[in-house]
């Protein structure tokens, strides 16, 4: 179908797609950098994991530069997990969320916004900061490309699984527990490539295998957790 | 079949439990275009419950509802483009000021026009608070927020859950006036309220109060 009226008209709608998913992104980083306590927790978490290892297991570098790859991963799976129960919580409690649910706008594309403003403010950090903790940890140098890679894929698949939780916790009043029993046993593929990618990176193999499979655990997860999400909201709303 | 003789919403035989209490069953009524339905009924007697229900918010219910007579699963996109909903919780947020509040409300609801919302909040005296964080509002200030999409929306039906909460009586009186106007230009209005309304013999009210409600 080329006739420019029909081409005009998806021209406009693509716009106002992308308008909205903006506006979404940007009133959740806004709403974020507000309540930066928040924002801080996560981080201030993973450090502590990092900075507490050493001490209670033992301070010898050869023995944590073996343990350094999981710990770090763990850390971050777990600082992640700490912060997904707020990503629908206030706008379930003052009533946004409703109105998000009552928009005529694709849900898919909200949530889809919301989890990448969630990411933004936690696994985007965790990654960054991730080798700093792995020097912390004596992490060998050849091991930090494979760690800011491996991370860098992971992180999004665990705010995408893990906002499926919260969106089918968030009607409770107590769902923080709910969420990690949920959402665990989906974490434990990513936590296993990922901490195995900085293995492989440690001791020099080639990781691409592993970073593939993060990579298709991403893209599996951007096309099909959304729905997952919008239907879960739906389902807590309703309740 | 003709669309136009099909009232705007139908309901037909509702029927709702909660936590093993009937709410209401072999509920029916309709509701056209120019009609202002007022439901009544103690609290707990399942208002709000209704609401969310004839919302499209609440799936928790048995019996059918009709949009222009087409049954509302079928057609939920385009109710949601018609529909203005304020519900329990005034869904503004406390941390964004009102400006930023409504203009996310606009993003989301592409029948708002953007470009008024400085007027509307004028409208409910919120002039000089567009940059204030909400959660330093009174209560009544951050309700008006939310209803100052009533001013914004060109939406047919309203549905408003007590909308005249923590409202000041001059500001409840421009706001019946709002209800008013708005079912005279032929749109549909249903709320709750425990306020006495004077719209005269436009309101129709719906009692709740013995379980299958009577007009």
């Amino acid at each position: 179908m080329n006739n420019p009226v029909t081409n005009a008209r998806l021209e406009s709608v693509e716009k106002g797609i992308m308008a909205l998913f903006w506006a979404v992104l940007k009133r959740d980083l806004l709403l974020a950098f507000r309540r930066r306590s928040d924002l801080l927790n996560p981080l201030i978490f993973f450090l502590m994991v990092a900075s507490l290892f050493p001490l209670g297991i033992s301070p010898e570098p050869t023995f944590l530069a073996q343990l350094a790859p999981g710990v770090v991963w763990v850390g971050a799976l777990l600082a992640t997990l700490l912060s997904m129960d707020s990503l629908f919580r206030s706008d379930f409690d003052d009533g946004t969320l409703e109105q998000t649910l009552l928009s005529p706008q694709p849900l898919f594309l909200v949530v889809l916004a919301k989890v990448l403003a969630h990411w933004m403010m936690t696994g985007l950090p965790l990654t960054l900061m991730a080798p700093l903790l792995g020097v912390m940890l004596f992490l060998p140098a050849e091991g930090m490309w494979g760690l800011i890679v491996s991370l860098l894929l992971g992180t999004p698949t665990l705010s995408l699984v893990g906002a499926i939780g919260a969106a089918l916790t968030v009607g409770l009043r107590k769902g923080g527990v709910l969420i990690s029993l949920l959402v665990l046993p989906l974490y434990i593929p990513v936590l296993i490539f990922g901490s195995s990618a900085v293995q492989a990176a440690v001791t020099g193999l080639p990781l691409g295998g592993y970073l593939a499979l993060l990579g298709a655990m991403l893209a599996l997860g951007v096309v099909l957790a959304p729905l997952a999400i919008a239907a879960a909201l739906r389902i807590s709303v309703s309740g | 079949m003709c669309l136009l003789s099909e009232p705007l919403l139908r309901v037909e035989k509702l029927f709702c439990e909660r936590d093993d209490r009937v709410l209401f069953e072999d509920l029916s009524f309709s509701v056209n275009g120019g009609e202002v339905l007022q439901i009544e009924g103690p609290n707990g007697s399942g208002k709000t419950t209704l609401l969310r229900i004839l919302s499209g918010l609440s799936r928790n219910y048995e019996g059918e509802i009709y949009w222009r007579g087409e049954a509302l699963a079928d057609v939920r996109d385009q109710f949601h483009r018609s529909l203005l909903y304020f519900g329990h919780q005034p869904g503004v947020k406390g941390t964004l000021s009102p400006l930023e509040n409504l203009s996310w409300y606009a993003a989301m609801h592409p029948s708002v026009d953007s470009e008024r919302i400085l007027e509307a909040l004028e409208r409910v005296g919120l002039r000089g608070y567009e940059d204030v964080p909400c959660h330093t509002l009174s209560a009544g200030q951050h309700r008006r927020v939310s209803l100052a999409r009533l001013y914004l929306s060109d939406a047919p039906l309203w549905i408003l859950d007590e909308p005249f909460t923590a409202i000041d009586k001059k500001g409840v009186a421009a706001k019946e006036a709002l209800i008013l106007r708005h079912a005279q230009a032929g749109g549909t209005v249903i709320l709750t309220t425990h306020h006495e309304m004077a719209l005269g013999e436009r309101i129709r009210r719906l009692d709740l109060s013995n379980g299958a409600g009577t007009l």
